[in-house]
């Protein structure tokens, strides 16, 4: 009978792992510091060709890129001269589960069938679960989803409550939790007990599983309008919708288009904290999830995480909770899509950078999400006022996580906020800096580095020299 | 409705872990609390609320825990209308009429 408290079970993690997903992580291994991503990808994944069989086979992907027609007139009206670049959206609610996370499951699904395992498990809050449960019910696996979903009071965030719900509609069976990082201990207990396939969100099979999406973007922008998109903003949250739709549209010959992303304005809101769970209007594609996982990737459930962002973002835009709200209410009453707010955060992102851009300039937003009881404007913003936070319209640019949510009184007031993004790849060398000793690191290992972080090897260097005090040696 | 027949849909609760047995990393606030969990499923033996029973989930695994609801509802909701919101639509059209020749 093994030990099941919390030290034991965590001791055990590796071990548990390598069972769940089937991969040797080890054999990627080039240092302490540095791991091969590319031949990770490569050989264990499978190649975009199959990915978009296995796709066809359960009827992800392939969904319609839209002209926000309306919304570009919009941004237009607030727009100097000349500016207002065309928005275009991809309409990945019309995935079977409803969002893109279908692309993401349908790839570890296909592969725990192949595999032989009775049953796939996945830890996730999000819209994730849906889409593992959908894709196993699609391919006659079981599953278990395991949530992070009330507080003590017993309070659940209603867009979590959704989801488990849609979760159940599949099949699943659905462990909720309250708040804590603990979920990690459930879920690797669940595993071990099962003997089901990991479905983690950020193996290769998830990442390759997104790569379709980036790639058809460009191919159906190249049908429409005959070329590149000149931006693409991705909601970044885990990093795994970023790095997996660029890495499609570079497979797609796309190299030139800006990678921008954007994900809602938490800070202040601890992620772990029992208080602020149920003080916060956005449950994903927001700060809490997205400057951690951009800063340390590996912080996820397997030893090397596929999903990193910093590896591909050109910029990191962030949005306030009540401008998110005011563009999801604008989609579905001048464009005549109802979509889930949180998918929307990219959405609210465009309509602001629109503005700097030129009019004959193109910007792809690359998701949206189911809506529906829970996962709404209306359902988030009576939960806020019930747990104290402060509703209004107002300037968006005053609004406070976790005490207000401010809706713009004009939609000029919606305008996105850049994030340093050097300082963001710092933090990455600081956080790489307490677990390695980067005093003596050679060339092989700057080069890793510097793709990590989207820079060059003599970037590397001096942002060692001049923030972190070490003189680099070697070349 | 106390009492559940075998084979109700229901949903169990279990702690965790107790306070004291918290992960190391957690905030302050979430110290002082349990990790608690609830599942639903199928009741296996009837009991009343608040026993100690056995479900059998949708996986098929057999999980125990005490008894918390019978037939548990889905509650969360749309709710009210939210005037903040539904000023966007009527003022977003306004703008976009303004200065347009037909």
């Amino acid at each position: 009978m093994p030990v099941n408290d919390y030290q034991a079970v965590m001791a055990r993690k590796n071990e548990i792992m390598k069972k769940a997903v089937g991969i040797n992580y080890e054999q990627f291994s080039q240092s302490e510091i540095a791991f091969d991503y590319e031949l990770m990808m490569s050989e264990v994944g499978y190649q975009l060709s199959e990915i978009r069989n296995i796709q066809n086979e359960t009827g992800v992907g392939n969904t319609p890129l839209l002209e926000l027609k309306n919304i570009t007139k919009l941004a237009r009206k607030m727009a100097p001269p000349g500016k207002g670049a065309r928005i275009f959206l991809k309409d990945e609610a019309a995935n079977p589960s409803g969002s893109f996370k279908a692309r993401r499951a349908s790839v570890s699904v296909y592969h725990a069938q192949k595999h032989g395992y009775p049953g796939v498990v996945a830890a996730t809050s999000g819209n994730y679960g849906a889409a593992v449960a959908s894709q196993a019910a699609m391919r006659g696996l079981k599953s278990i989803i395991v949530q992070e979903v009330f507080d003590s009071r017993g309070q659940g965030q209603p867009e979590i409550l959704e989801k488990g719900r849609k979760c159940e509609a599949y099949g699943a069976e659905v462990l909720q939790l309250s708040v804590g990082p603990e979920l990690f201990y459930t879920f690797l207990r669940v595993l071990e007990d099962t003997g089901y396939f990991n479905a983690s969100l950020y193996t290769p099979f998830g990442i390759a599983g997104v790569e379709t999406l980036g790639y058809e973007i460009i191919e159906q922008l190249k049908e429409k309008e005959d070329k590149e998109p000149d931006a693409v903003i991705i909601t970044n949250a885990g990093g795994g919708n970023l790095t997996g739709t660029t890495r499609g549209m570079i497979k797609a010959g796309a190299v030139n288009t800006e990678i921008i992303a954007a994900s809602v304005d938490l800070s202040g809101l601890h992620m772990a904290s029992d208080y602020d769970f149920n003080r916060k209007s956005f449950t994903t594609g927001h700060t809490g999830f997205g400057i951690p996982f951009a800063t340390w990737p590996d912080r996820a459930d397997v030893p090397y995480n596929a999903a990193r962002a910093l590896r591909y973002m050109d910029r990191y835009l962030t949005v306030k909770q009540g401008e998110v709200f005011y563009i999801t209410e604008a989609l579905a009453q001048i464009e005549g899509l109802e979509r889930g707010p949180a998918g929307n955060t990219s959405l609210a992102a465009a309509f602001s950078l629109a503005q700097e851009m030129d009019e004959e300039q193109i910007i792809v937003v690359q998701e949206t999400e189911y809506t529906g009881a829970g996962k709404h404007p209306y359902a988030q913003l009576n939960f806020a006022r019930e747990n104290g936070i402060i509703v209004k319209n107002g300037d968006p640019e005053l609004e406070e996580a976790g005490k207000s949510v401010i809706i713009p009184e004009h939609p000029a007031q919606i305008k996105a906020k850049e994030l340093d993004l050097d300082s963001i790849k710092l933090s990455y060398l600081k956080n790489l800096a307490k677990k390695a000793d980067l005093k003596n690191i050679n060339n092989f290992e700057l080069e890793f580095i510097a793709a990590e972080i989207k820079k060059t090897v003599g970037e590397v260097k001096e942002l060692l020299k001049q923030e972190l005090k070490l003189a680099i040696d070697g070349g | 409705m106390n009492k559940a027949t075998a084979g109700s849909w229901v949903e169990i609760f279990q702690t965790v872990l107790e306070a004291d047995k918290r992960a190391p990393q957690v905030p302050d606030d979430t110290k002082k609390v349990p990790l608690e969990l609830k599942v639903k499923g199928f009741l296996v033996e009837a009991a009343e609320l608040g026993e100690e029973v056995e479900i059998k989930t949708f996986a098929g695994r057999k999980l125990k825990g005490k008894l918390n609801k019978i037939e548990p509802a889905y509650e969360h909701k749309f709710g009210r209308p939210i005037l903040e919101i539904l000023k966007v639509g009527p003022q977003i059209r306004e703008i976009l009429a303004e200065n347009e020749v037909e």
